[in-house]
């Protein structure tokens, strides 16, 4: 199933904004391609009409600084549409803007050196008080068990479940380095830094399982920072919630 | 003139005086043409390394591998902190031992001063510290690989809070505190000896485009160091003294509450180090477009297009610069809002870099192209610093960033600009100016070997991490294999390793050349490109104070072709 998600090109497009990032990669290449072309073709012309000929001298005079503009403002007006029309507003809806807590499935992601570290709120929607100083192999982020509402709270390692229909809504931090969450086929990325709680979202368009990569450079297991988001139908994800075990009480005595 | 009064009254200078601590701008400046160069060698050199691990992960390196010590690479095979070092060592050596000294201490050195028509820098005991300290700076970074824990390992931009608990960094920070300080004291003495020096009748409009392209890189260095120099300083504070300027409270490392006080923010340095690091693209790119710019004229026989109009982008790029930093932090967790203003001026300064290559490709029109070796290299700087800029854009635009940001994309990007577009412009720079520097010629057959040999080999390395970014691939992976999505575009990277590998063997014509040529080459006239500008009114290699009587300035600085003048090009000095 993921090795069909990649090859060469982009990946599947599996969030609701994918298609509006790749519309716009594939148009800025466009763009780049054919300047780069109509350039080229006009930079060989000119090496070959112009190299040095025996009795043949070169032009002094200078004329056109004016037309040479012409170029300049094309690409100025290119970009301004570029920025208006298309990377303001897309931004804006991504990156900006974040889905009503109440329509969202909520997570809080927490990475670390080098691993991901997912926490649901549990059946009681709420987040319990985390503490640093109570981190432990067994108590990976610290959950505070004087905090009635973090009993019953989810944690996973590296497997993210998320449900198809509704968006996704995460808070992102970190507990040591910077390390920058990254999910090719969802085209998000956001780095997670330490003292900072930053949101993302991203709703899926797809069910599977879709690799969550580390974008930044977090120490010597870099490279073997990864984790999967698996997308589940809405019943099975229910489903899925319901078999888990309370991360300070997982034998569920 | 100087040179004769001087060895009247004194005995003849001790070779030391003479040729390692010199004060003649033109002996630091081949200094530091050559230290750069070593450096760059170098620092290419640990990129054969890391290629291998990245195009066959876990394999030992063959030949060099036994000579890896175990602790680095047990058995041949590069362990992770290692290869991490090796990336992060790459990246500092290449800009700031490399091409930053190269082009501005190197060229700017030698060249500026015999542009304008001045005897030597305004401040020459100024010039020959810079370089010294500079020296330093290389050995204390150099020297970094042998101390306990290894060189830095959290990349060529260090961001806290990794740089500040890995091992290495301390050595890092102090060495760029000495480059950094060697690069200032340069600074002021390029803008002064620009603004004060200048020969008679030479007036800012008819400064070469090279010197032009000095004066601006000098205010950024001035302007952009002193931040990085600050940053560089409040981290040692952290790793030496215990502060945590960049260190949030409640950090857990491997389990561990860290020790610290904390209330430090991680993004403090990222706007710092990247206020520094933005600029410092042009800082790398300025004097190479001087360079290009000055061997177009040449071999164009004619002036260059549009001299007002680059001169004004460059300052404008140069204003700019400073405005769009943050575009290196789309997604660093700053406010998203801010990113909108950032977009903006970061398009905003694409706007100059093409009014200037539009310039320097319409000055071919009407030309009389003469296709010597300089002329190939800056002829292939046209297109392919193109291709950098152009693929810049879907960088530049903070939505498609999203994807792109920290991959393949990225290195291909700055790769295109920084060596296929400054690298190839000061490795032209070497062919053009060589009989000036020498009074001999560089063979045109090894140069024509080495220039094709590195055209294609560059372009071997970085386009295939265009479709490797597209791909998802992120950067500063030890294993690029550990990772679904990575897989498909692995072959590339072999592709690109081999490039790499034999990028490095298309140097050795180069290499040769250029020592062969330095005592045997063949006996060069003292204005073998029929030149207009300054640097070749004096004989070559010049002596001591340069020019025999103070040069006087007529004419702008591309009077090539001009109607009715006996020659095809008319000298900046001289009365017609």
């Amino acid at each position: 199933m993921t090795e069909s998600n990649y090859g060469w090109g982009l990946p599947t497009a599996a969030s609701t904004f994918a298609k509006e990032i790749d519309f716009g990669i594939y148009l800025i290449h466009a763009a780049m391609f054919a300047i780069f072309i109509l350039w080229g073709i006009f930079f060989v012309y000119l090496l070959i009409r112009y190299r040095a000929r025996p009795g043949v001298a070169a032009k002094h005079e200078e004329h056109g600084i004016l037309a040479s503009l012409i170029p300049d403002f094309i690409v100025l007006a290119f970009e301004l549409c570029l920025i208006f029309l298309y990377a303001i507003p897309s931004w804006s809806r991504i990156k900006v803007e974040t889905p009503g807590a109440q329509d969202s499935l909520t997570v809080e992601v927490t990475a670390e050196q080098f691993a991901w570290d997912i926490h649901y709120p549990g059946p009681d929607g709420k987040f319990g008080r985390r503490d640093p100083a109570l981190v432990h192999a067994s108590n990976v982020l610290g959950l505070d068990p004087n905090d009635p509402s973090a009993l019953d709270d989810i944690v996973t390692v590296n497997e993210m479940h998320i449900p198809l229909g509704r968006p996704t809504l995460m808070g992102l931090t970190s507990k040591d380095v910077i390390h920058s969450f990254f999910v090719p086929d969802f085209r998000i990325k956001q780095d997670a830094v330490p003292g900072m709680r930053i949101p993302v979202w991203f709703e899926p368009t797809k069910t599977g399982k879709f690799e969550i990569g580390c974008a930044q450079l977090c120490g010597f297991g870099h490279a073997l920072m990864r984790g999967d988001v698996f997308v589940h139908a809405p019943k099975e994800f229910e489903n899925w919630l319901v078999d888990q075990k309370p991360a300070l009480n997982p034998t569920g005595k | 003139m100087a040179d004769k009064k001087h060895s009247d009254h004194h005995q003849e200078q001790h070779w030391v005086w003479k040729y390692v601590f010199s004060v003649d701008h033109k002996v630091i400046g081949l200094q530091y043409l050559i230290t750069s160069f070593l450096f760059l060698l170098f620092g290419f050199g640990l990129l054969m390394l890391l290629r291998w691990q990245l195009a066959y992960p876990g394999q030992p390196v063959p030949l060099f591998g036994r000579f890896l010590p175990e602790a680095l690479a047990p058995g041949g095979v590069l362990m992770p902190h290692f290869y991490n070092a090796l990336g992060a060592m790459h990246g500092t050596i290449m800009v700031f031992l490399g091409m930053v000294p190269l082009g501005v201490g190197g060229y700017g050195n030698y060249i500026l001063p015999l542009q304008i028509g001045a005897p030597d820098m305004a401040f020459p005991r100024l010039n020959m510290m810079s370089y010294w300290v500079y020296v330093v700076g290389g050995i204390l970074m150099l020297s970094s690989f042998f101390i306990p824990g290894g060189a830095a390992q959290s990349g060529w931009t260090s961001y806290p809070p990794l740089a500040d608990i890995s091992p290495g960094q301390t050595m890092w920070l102090v060495a760029m505190i000495f480059v950094i300080t060697s690069s200032l004291l340069g600074s002021i003495n390029f803008i002064v000896t620009t603004l004060n020096m200048r020969a008679q009748g030479m007036t800012l409009s008819k400064m070469p485009i090279f010197v032009w392209g000095q004066l601006v890189t000098a205010v950024l260095l001035l302007l952009a160091f002193p931040p990085l120099e600050a940053a560089a300083v409040l981290q040692v504070m952290d790793r030496v003294f215990g502060t945590s300027f960049y260190l949030p409270t409640g950090l857990v490392i491997f389990g561990q509450t860290l020790d610290v006080s904390g209330g430090g923010h991680p993004l403090l340095w990222q706007h710092l180090f990247w206020f520094l690091a933005h600029p410092e693209v042009y800082v790398l790119i300025l004097p190479a477009i001087g360079i290009v710019a000055e061997i177009i004229a040449n071999n164009t026989r004619k002036p260059l297009f549009g001299y007002k109009e680059i001169v004004a982008s460059m300052l404008f790029l140069g204003v700019m610069s400073f405005l769009v930093w943050a575009h290196h932090m789309y997604l660093a967790g700053m406010s998203s809002k801010l990113s909108n203003f950032f977009l903006v001026t970061t398009l905003i300064i694409s706007v100059p870099s093409v009014a200037i290559l539009t310039c320097l490709i319409l000055s071919l029109r009407g030309a009389s192209i003469r296709y010597s070796v300089p002329m190939l290299f800056a002829l292939a700087f046209l297109p392919l610093f193109g291709i950098g800029g152009l693929t810049g854009l879907p960088l530049g635009l903070t939505t498609t960033d999203i994807y792109l940001h920290d991959t393949y994309y990225v290195i291909g990007h700055f790769h295109y600009v920084v060596v296929t577009g400054s690298l190839i412009a000061l490795m032209g720079g070497v062919y053009y100016w060589f009989p000036k520097w020498f009074g001999r010629r560089m063979d045109d057959f090894w140069g024509k070997v080495h220039f094709w040999g590195t055209v294609i080999t560059m372009n071997g390395i970085f386009f295939p991490m265009f479709i490797q970014g597209l791909a998802g691939v992120q950067r500063r992976l030890y294993d690029p294999t550990a990772q679904a999505h990575n897989l498909p575009t692995q072959p590339l990277n072999v592709v690109s390793s081999v490039f790499a590998w034999l990028l490095f063997l298309a140097q050795i014509p180069f290499i040769w050349n250029f020592f062969y040529s330095m005592f045997k080459g063949k006996k060069s006239e003292e204005n073998p490109w029929k030149a207009t500008t300054l640097e070749w009114a004096c004989p070559s290699p010049p002596p001591h104070g340069n020019f025999e009587t103070p040069p006087k300035v007529y004419r702008g600085p591309y009077e090539y072709s001009v109607p009715g003048a006996k020659t095809d090009w008319t000298p900046q000095h001289v009365e017609t």
